[in-house]
């Protein structure tokens, strides 16, 4: 295996963020930090509890998943969409690296930026609420297979994009919106049916659910459900990225 | 599995079609030895991108095969691509990245460790120490191009692709890539290079190929391919006008300028006699006195030319 190669591509990428700290980090702490203000303080105030929760700590999860999501589409789009775009791609093509070895450079960087993403954001939420994690290493697991899930995903964005605003069509038109219908700023018991029934074939409010219930052990829907979710994503994912390098598809002619 | 020790890279009965149908090469057979400099000469669109390419493993063969140092560059990918490194035509860098940074991620990409000692030497060689810490950005065209080279020889290939290295570079650049060629050729490295300058093949190449439709018209040792291909003509400047060349001249097939005062006589160096001496005696039987005589060799680009227009 190809360490140095994955390693030259993981530090490649982490430096990128470095070099954008403000647009990487900064603007997503200010953001969620307005969320709390807004939702948290301002609307939560005159917003019963949530499931026995009070209504600023129930959107904590869904604000990392949310951060979580968009983040990782974006910095693994980007990524690779980038070295396309300028033409850099072919240092990449001609490099004896395998798919395995890019998929671990270029998915393991954006993944691990979304992570540390989430404990900041998660570090943010501390300032508004008073944080309770029921379980902490499940909810690391979810955080984790979120991220490389959805980097992944990002990465076969980024291949299938041959200009800016197939890439930023996706994260806004169809993440972003099942987002935020998928319960990561309400209960879905308080939508009328038949939005109800419909929620639940939004795939995040699996992921929500499955997050939240690390937090507080309250669930939409069961937890082996959220998880079997998030793994059939990520091998789905995989095994796509997988076929777009094994036939060059947007990459090698 | 290794085949071969040698020649450095077979490349057999390739083939590639792009999507639409479009044959951009067709059936190339070429073997290139250790340690030479090979030029590929060729207009554009001719196809020497695309077979630089498929040796890279930047664009995949249709059909035929190609090895690299005796490995196939499919089945044995990670070896072919660790010994060659690559200059693309383009100018394509990590504007934001310093030039130090970029040419370490190069070295690592290919699976080599660090290597400061090693980077330093590629920059030095190159002239780029002092612009280590520099973004490439702030660089010029052609310092960009010489970290192009310095990215590509980050793994210490031992074959080089250089894809039209001086396009657009000034000639005293050109002259200092020259330079750089020869002392990668002198450690033993080999170059494969394309290009638009005839006098690049001229001045560097020690076996010149042209390539002009997808196909390989010719591929010879530059000084054979002079020798053969190569007309020497004898410029005579007349004393006096002529109306056109006597008929007991017509098998000299002599070529009379427009005002009548130049005669231009086609030989080959090749033959056992030029036929010069003949043509003098004549003249001077015919009473055509000449004022000045020289003789002119056609270069390379002639040569290149005429293969092209007569393979088009």
């Amino acid at each position: 295996m190809n360490i140095y190669g994955i390693m030259a591509i993981y530090k490649f990428e982490m430096a990128r963020t470095r070099r954008t700290l403000v647009q990487s980090i900064v603007a997503p702490v200010i953001t969620t930090s307005l969320y709390f203000i807004v939702f948290g303080a301002a609307i939560g105030s005159r917003i019963d509890q949530v499931d026995g929760i009070s209504y600023g700590a129930f959107i904590v999860p869904g604000l990392i998943m949310l951060n979580l999501l968009t983040n990782s589409i974006s910095n693994a789009s980007f990524g690779i969409y980038f070295p396309k775009f300028v033409g850099t791609v072919y240092e990449m093509l001609s490099a004896p690296v395998s798919t395995l070895e890019v998929i671990l450079g270029y998915v393991g960087a954006a993944a691990s930026k979304a992570v540390i993403l989430g404990i900041i954001i998660l570090i943010t939420a501390g300032f508004f609420i008073d944080l309770q994690i029921a379980h902490p290493v499940m909810m690391m697991v979810f955080i984790l297979l979120t991220a490389l899930s959805f980097s992944l995903f990002g990465f076969i964005l980024g291949i299938w994009a041959d200009n800016f605003e197939k890439l930023s069509v996706v994260p806004t038109l169809l993440v972003t919106p099942l987002v935020f219908l998928g319960g990561s700023f309400y209960s879905t018991d308080m939508l009328p049916e038949p939005w109800q029934t419909v929620s639940h074939f939004n795939p995040v409010l699996y992921l929500v659910s499955g997050l939240r219930w690390s937090f507080y052990e309250i669930s939409e829907v069961s937890v082996m459900l959220s998880l079997a979710s998030i793994l059939i994503f990520m091998f789905s994912c995989l095994a796509v990225v997988y076929y777009l390098f094994k036939t060059g598809y947007k990459l090698r002619s | 599995m290794k085949s071969d020790e040698n020649p450095i890279l077979r490349i057999t009965a390739l083939n590639k079609f792009y999507s639409g149908g479009f044959q951009a090469l067709k059936d190339i057979n070429l073997q290139i030895e250790r340690g030479e400099i090979l030029a590929l000469l060729g207009p554009n669109g001719a196809g020497k991108t695309t077979l630089i390419s498929v040796v890279c493993g930047i664009v995949n063969p249709s059909s035929g095969s190609v090895s690299v140092d005796g490995f196939d560059i499919i089945k044995d990918f990670r070896k072919t691509r660790s010994i060659i490194g690559l200059v693309p035509q383009e100018l394509t860098t990590d504007s934001f990245e310093t030039v130090f940074n970029t040419v370490s991620f190069s070295r690592g990409l290919f699976g080599k460790p660090p290597s400061p000692s090693h980077i330093e030497k590629v920059l030095r060689s190159l002239s780029l120490w002092d612009k280590k810490d520099n973004m490439i950005m702030t660089l010029s065209g052609g310092m960009k191009r010489r970290v192009l080279i310095a990215k590509a020889l980050s793994h210490e290939p031992t074959v080089l692709f250089l894809d039209e290295p001086t396009a657009g570079v000034d000639v005293s650049l050109r002259k200092d890539m020259w330079q750089i060629v020869r002392e990668l050729k002198e450690e033993g490295v080999t170059i494969i290079l394309t290009t638009h300058y005839i006098e690049e093949a001229e001045e560097i190449a020690d076996r010149v190929g042209v390539i002009n439709n997808g196909e390989i018209i010719l591929i010879e040792e530059k000084d054979k391919l002079m020798e053969k291909l190569g007309k020497k003509q004898l410029i005579l400047d007349l004393r006096d006008s002529l109306a056109s060349v006597p008929d007991s001249m017509a098998d000299y097939n002599l070529e009379l300028s427009e005002d009548g005062m130049q005669l231009t006589y086609t030989f080959n160096t090749q033959r056992d006699r030029t036929g010069i001496t003949a043509l003098i005696d004549d003249l001077k039987l015919a009473d055509i006195a000449f004022r000045d005589l020289n003789t002119t060799q056609s270069s390379l680009e002639d040569i290149f030319v005429n293969l092209v227009e007569e393979s088009s």
